[in-house]
């Protein structure tokens, strides 16, 4: 099971944090610091899998971006190091060549679609095209503000 | 899209963005905070008559538009079709904003209400208009546009780092509005900002509910993805009626199946028919939750899941054959691998369950399911059909299938499918037939071979997920040994490979693969190669090669791997130095070739990592090097604990261990350079300084074992040492401040000092806390199942963590003082160890013989003279005030056997007569001295403990000094259990102990016997109230006394000359000569007469011999049945010889 994930630049700013196990609120602060910490200065030559704590963080370098995912002891490594590329490619595919900046500004929609992606700490969509119902309903309901 | 124009956020989080510093960053988000808190707050404190109203206007797009001076204010209220609303509303709005409602027709163009502003304010300015809004937001309420804004904004601050603690409420009143924007943002931010301990939620429980339980298809996926992200308990109490009836009815099981495994595992049991349906379902989305929600379910609760199996396996059938899978659910090539992985997941846990069972059980749990299950399942019918059971049923299925598709490896997604249904097979108990058992290996090694690196990363990575998924597979088979060392082969390969992610989790499956079967040897032969691993910049890597070579260690490679590991433990990062060093420390211990080494190692390890050797490991090797009898391990233990010394900087851990083992053993080496207890001293008090609380006591007893080996005493170290006492004797420490105390009361004693602070006794032999530790995990792993086996097996960090410290910091107890002080309190430890100390530490041995030594003080008297450093209270001392001069060489392999007896009873009265066994004893050299029901002892030594049911030797010297007929006494204790036995016992070591028979001849006898004239050197008796006995009785008793009867030298029959040598540390070797005259007709009295060098001696040993005819102490032995003729006696010679005359003149 998928414990957290987080998206975190090199400098350690948190650009999405999801939990999916109930942490207090300094722990979680600690979780990231730490996770950062032990990602951050890894070298691209290492492996994508850092033990920590009692379980392993399956991280994935994009950029300057960093997206771990904190996953059981056993769970199998290469299954969730490829589920976070195709996350990256659900992401590249609705923002069309996504960057950093598209996710800084638009975090309450990587919000969403995570939520898409990942439920309950288990991938849930495998589909590589962002959720159409999903879309539509934004749009219906979204007509509105638009008009803005 | 919904979101797309929120302006104020970006603008917020560009502010952020072009912050310089943290401070200036700080700042912005502490006005945001400020301005969304009023926000928030104003809302709140709205006013109560527009409370009407602001329920129409929040629901509502408030729009201000400018022309000119004249602003117009466009309201849009959706749901307020009635004429009466709108024109209380356009009163309500003319009264509050003084406006008048805008004309007709465009009012008819827009279709809403709205009205046109002339307002009071000053519109025209962009400050105006702000007023403008601001108030009329006061007076409506935030619109949804707003707080949906707001809390945007709070979760991007609280996603930044900053506390939050307020706007929970708002968040989750979102949740409640009626439009999916505002409630989409309400679940999301819901479920980031708040976890399912919070307070807050319970607002939630309602409207989730009636949104689950709503028509709307939408709000119920975010209710569900909410539920199933953050429920609880509370949730899952509350909604898993709702959720459940759902998943019954509706179409949408994707969230559902996902939902329900995290909140409601505890409702399931009638799941299972919908489980089959769900499973028939076509979509993948659906069919990959539907194995999320069985996998957790058939964890919790496999029984009623059977039903599920053959379906699982048509799932991965129809995967595996990549039928209808739609394309965007492939992921480069292979159709939707997590999907799979998931499938295998439950079908390894149906058939884990399944294995654990019985046969029987399983046969006709199946039996039944398949009967339940009847004609859904055309193959299940057949099934019935023919009367056997799913299992052999699926085994068939499996082959087949495997055979039609075994080959075709082109498509990755075969390889999981194959080994996960090869494995099913393995679990079944029908694989024993020849036929299958062959396919099936044939098909595993296809497997294992089939993989290629390929050059697309992902499309690598995918396959060899399910690789490392199917070797995992093979290890749980209990595959012969060739596909074995086929895997361990393959491993071996991807441990050299240079892809780090490969040889990671080759070297993680390796690991595992050393607790799964007996592959040592094959293991063996990629050391070298591991090692190199162990030197991996890569620390993932490293962690596995330590672990790995943890597992491989045995006995044949421990030297090599744990010097690897001391090697290695000098430049690893401080983060693995922990569990490097107590791994270390575990192999050494566990498979140490000879001791030294092993002490060399941990001396080595305490120096290169010291915080991390916890106090058991140093406990240890003092316990190896006290136990130990080969001097040259203690002399070498010693001699590098002073090497380490010399080093600048050292460890705490590497002062205490140091200063224990040279204060018990710096004597050893005084000889060498540097060595002398002065320099050792010198060096060890250097380290006082810089040492904690936990140190320092240990110090003291060190001062005071040195002090007590200087031999002759060095008056500037002691006053030196003694100085340290006083210094301590202050000490707010108790620790410290009685051993202060104690030792410098004791070393005031002088000689006596020796004794108390005697060489500690032998520990008793314990496993060590390390491996058992090491072991007990072990032992669990070995009764996991499978994937648990993997967890626990990889987390030995965690059994790192939180295992080995909490020794550190505590102070030194008894179990390691230098001076041994009993804890009475401790009974487990009921052996006689305690019996033989004091509670204060002092010794037990009483003498009641008055003391001599110029030292007018009893516990110095008694103490002196031991020559034995033995457990203090053992050590019986024989002491004799009078002459000092003459033999020496007086040892006694007289010993003491302690062995504590198993039964228990109330009173303890001791087995036979004591004195009887003493008097037997005085005679014979060994034999029983005492016994009770708990204890027995032997003269033959007491250790410190004497486990259960063991018996422990010990050794005790005796050395005369003197001649005495006084005897030591042994005053001698212990404890079992509650009770507190006290004896006194008195040590058969008589003055006749230290004789040594000795035949002389006429020509020695008679110019010895000359020379002593008279006394003191001389003295004759007459002994009267003799017990009367035979001569040849009398012979007998005098041969068991050491005082042998030379016959011939005394022409009168009736006499006995008799002659021996008396050893004692003042005499040295002293011939005496006993003549006995009996009178044939009244055998109660006789004349005797001794003569020796020695008038101390001669006395004594008259006295004693007189004391031995006078009560005759052999009760238990018969009396010798020799008839006194028997005894050869010589006559003529007698008659003839002149030296008989010259007897019979003399005398």
């Amino acid at each position: 099971m998928i414990r957290f994930i987080l998206l975190q630049n090199r400098q350690g700013k948190t650009r999405l944090a999801k939990y999916y196990i109930p942490l207090e609120e300094s722990e979680k602060h600690k979780v990231e610091y730490e996770v950062h910490r032990l990602v951050v200065n890894r070298d691209p030559k290492f492996t994508n899998f850092v033990e920590f704590r009692t379980h392993k963080v399956i991280y994935r370098r994009y950029a300057g971006l960093f997206f771990s995912l904190c996953v059981d002891i056993t769970d199998n490594e290469l299954a969730y190091l490829e589920s976070i590329h195709l996350f990256v490619e659900i992401l590249d595919h609705f923002f069309s060549n996504v960057c950093e900046l598209d996710l800084v500004f638009n975090f309450h929609k990587v919000y969403l679609i995570l939520d898409e992606f990942i439920l309950a700490g288990s991938c849930k969509k495998q589909a590589r095209s962002y959720d159409i119902r999903c879309r539509r309903n934004h749009r219906e309901n979204g007509e509105l503000e638009k008009q803005e | 899209m919904a979101l797309s124009g929120m302006r104020g956020l970006s603008v917020f989080i560009s502010d952020i963005r072009n912050c310089q510093n943290k401070e200036q960053e700080r700042l912005r988000v502490d006005k945001e905070l400020g301005n969304i808190r009023t926000r928030f707050k104003n809302e709140k404190a709205m006013n109560p008559s527009s409370c009407s109203w602001k329920a129409f206007l929040s629901d509502a797009m408030v729009v201000i538009s400018c022309k000119g001076t004249k602003v117009g204010l466009i309201i849009f209220l959706h749901h307020m079709h009635n004429n009466k609303c709108q024109s209380s509303l356009a009163k309500f709005i003319s009264a509050e904003f003084r406006c008048e409602p805008l004309t007709g027709s465009e009012k008819r163009n827009r279709g809403h209400i709205w009205h046109l502003v002339t307002p009071s304010l000053p519109l025209s300015t962009l400050e105006g208009r702000g007023q403008f809004c601001s108030r009329f937001r006061r007076i409506v309420g935030l619109s949804p546009y707003e707080k949906k804004k707001y809390v945007w904004k709070m979760l991007y601050i609280y996603m930044l780092g900053y506390d939050v603690d307020f706007g929970h409420m708002e968040a989750v009143s979102l949740i409640s509005a009626p439009k999916y924007p505002e409630k989409q943002v309400g679940y999301i931010v819901t479920s980031c900002l708040l976890n399912e301990n919070h307070d807050f939620l319970r607002l939630a429980i309602n409207t989730v509910r009636n949104d689950i339980i709503g028509r709307n298809e939408t709000f119920q996926c975010l209710a569900l993805t909410l539920v199933g992200n953050i429920g609880g308990r509370e949730f899952a109490e509350s909604l898993a009626p709702d959720v459940q009836k759902l998943l019954l009815q509706t179409a949408r099981e994707e969230e559902g199946c996902t939902v329900s495994p995290a909140s409601f595992q505890k409702k399931i049991q009638m799941w299972s028919d919908r489980m089959a349906q769900l499973l028939d379902e076509r979509d993948m989305g659906v069919l990959t939750s539907s194995m999320s929600l069985l996998v957790a379910l058939v964890s919790n609760n496999h029984e009623a899941y059977w039903s599920c199996l053959p379906k699982c396996v048509k799932i991965l059938e129809r995967l595996a054959r990549n039928q209808d899978v739609p394309q965007e659910y492939t992921y480069y090539g292979i159709p939707s691998p997590w999907l799979q992985s998931n499938y295998s997941l439950c079908f390894e846990l149906l058939l884990h369950w399944t294995c654990n069972k019985g046969k029987a059980e399983i046969y006709l749990r199946n039996f039944d399911f398949w009967h339940e299950l009847g004609d859904t399942d055309s193959w299940c019918s057949r099934e019935q059909r023919e009367g056997v059971g799913l299992i052999n049923r699926l085994n068939i299925k499996s082959l087949w299938w495997l055979l039609d598709h075994g080959c075709d490896i082109d498509a990755l997604i075969n390889l999981t499918l194959q080994v996960k249904t090869m494995r099913a097979l393995q679990y079944f108990p029908t694989v024993e037939d020849p036929n299958t058992r062959r396919s099936l290996f044939e098909v595993l090694q296809r497997i294992l071979m089939g993989t290629d690196v390929v050059k697309n990363v992902n499309k690598n990575n995918a396959s060899h997920a399910v690789l490392f998924e199917a070797l995992a597979l093979v290890m749980h088979l209990d595959a012969e040994k060739e596909m074995m060392s086929q895997c361990v082969a393959l491993l071996g390969k991807f441990i050299a490979v240079r892809e780090p992610n490969i040889r990671y989790l080759g070297l993680e499956n390796m690991t595992r693969m050393l607790m799964v079967t007996d592959v040592h040897d094959i293991i063996k032969r990629h050391q070298a190669q591991i090692i190199t691993s162990l030197k991996d910049p890569d620390i993932s890597i490293r962690r596995r090669a330590l672990d790995l070579l943890y597992g491989m260690c045995d006995v044949s490679n421990a030297k090599d791997i744990v010097e690897e590991l001391l090697q290695y433990l000098s430049s690893a990062d401080f983060a693995m130095r922990e569990e490097l060093s107590l791994k270390a420390a575990i192999l050494a211990e566990k498979f140490a070739p000879d001791l030294s080494w092993y002490v060399d190692v941990i001396l080595q390890l305490i120096d290169k990592a010291g915080d991390f050797v916890s106090d058991d490991i140093w406990f240890r090797v003092v316990q190896f090097v006290t136990n130990n009898e080969d001097l040259q391990v203690t002399e070498a233990a010693s001699l590098k604990a002073r090497e380490y010394l010399d080093k600048p900087a050292i460890h705490e851990t590497m002062v205490k261990v140091s200063a224990y083992i040279l204060g018990e053993y710096s004597h050893l080496l005084a000889r060498r350079p540097g060595c002398s207890p002065k320099e050792i001293f010198n060096i060890i008090h250097e380290k006082l300084p810089t040492v904690s609380t936990s140190t320092i006591p240990i110090l003291l007893s060190t001062y005071a074992k040195i002090l007590m080996h200087t031999q002759p005493p060095d008056q500037e170290l002691q006053k030196q040492i003694w100085a340290i006492f006083s210094k301590y004797e202050s000490c707010i420490d108790a620790e410290i401040q009685q051993r202060a105390v104690e030792y410098h009361a004791l070393s005031m004693k002088g000689a006596a000092l020796m004794d108390i602070l005697a060489e500690m006794p032998k520990f008793p032999e314990r496993q060590s806390s390390l491996i058992k530790k090491a072991e007990d995990s072990e032992a669990d792993t070995a009764e996991q199942s499978a994937i648990k086996l993997r967890a626990q097996q990889q987390t030995s960090n965690a059994l790192v963590l939180t295992d080995q410290r909490p020794a550190n910091g505590t102070p030194p107890v008894s179990q390691l003082g230098l001076v041994k002080v009993p804890n009475m309190s401790n009974a487990d430890q009921s052996t006689a160890e305690q019996g033989l100390t004091h509670a204060n530490g002092a010794l037990t041995v009483v003498d009641p013989q008055p003391p001599s030594t110029p030292s007018p003080d009893l516990l110095g008297d008694l103490l002196g003279p031991l020559a034995i450093e033995g457990p203090s209270g053992t050590a019986p001392p024989q002491s004799e005030p009078r002459v000092a001069s003459g033999l020496e060489v007086g040892a006694n392999e007289d010993a003491l056997a302690i062995a504590p007896v198993e039964e228990q009873a109330n009173t303890i009265q001791p087995i036979g007569d004591i004195a009887e066994r003493f008097h037997a004893l005085c005679l014979k050299d060994s034999g029983v001295l005492y016994e009770d029901p708990y204890i027995q002892m032997e003269l033959s030594l007491v250790p410190e403990t004497i486990p259960p049911r063991a018996q422990v030797q010990c050794p005790l010297e005796v050395i005369n000094l003197q001649p005495s007929r006084d005897l030591p006494v042994l005053d001698f204790s212990y404890k079992f259990g509650t009770h507190m036995v006290n004896v006194k016992l008195r040590l058969p070591a008589v003055l006749n102990k230290f004789l040594q028979p000795i035949m002389v001849s006429p020509e020695e006898f008679f110019p010895q016997w000359r020379s002593l004239s008279g006394p003191p050197l001389k003295l004759q008796e007459v002994v009267r109230g003799v017990r009367p006995m035979l001569l040849a009785e009398m012979a007998n008793l005098f041969n068991s006394l050491r005082l042998i009867v030379c016959p011939g030298l005394d022409p009168n029959a009736n006499n006995l000359v008799a002659s021996t040598t008396f050893y004692s540390e003042s005499t040295r070797a002293m011939l005496c000569l006993i003549r006995i005259e009996t009178d044939p007709a009244d055998r109660t009295q006789l004349r005797m007469t001794i003569a020796s060098g020695d008038p101390a001696l001669t006395f004594e040993l008259k006295e004693f011999i007189k004391e031995q005819l006078v009560s005759i102490p052999v009760p238990s032995r018969p009396p010798a049945p020799m008839p006194p003729q028997a005894r050869p006696t010589s006559p003529p010679l007698a008659a003839l010889s002149d030296p008989g005359a010259i007897l019979a003149g003399l005398l």
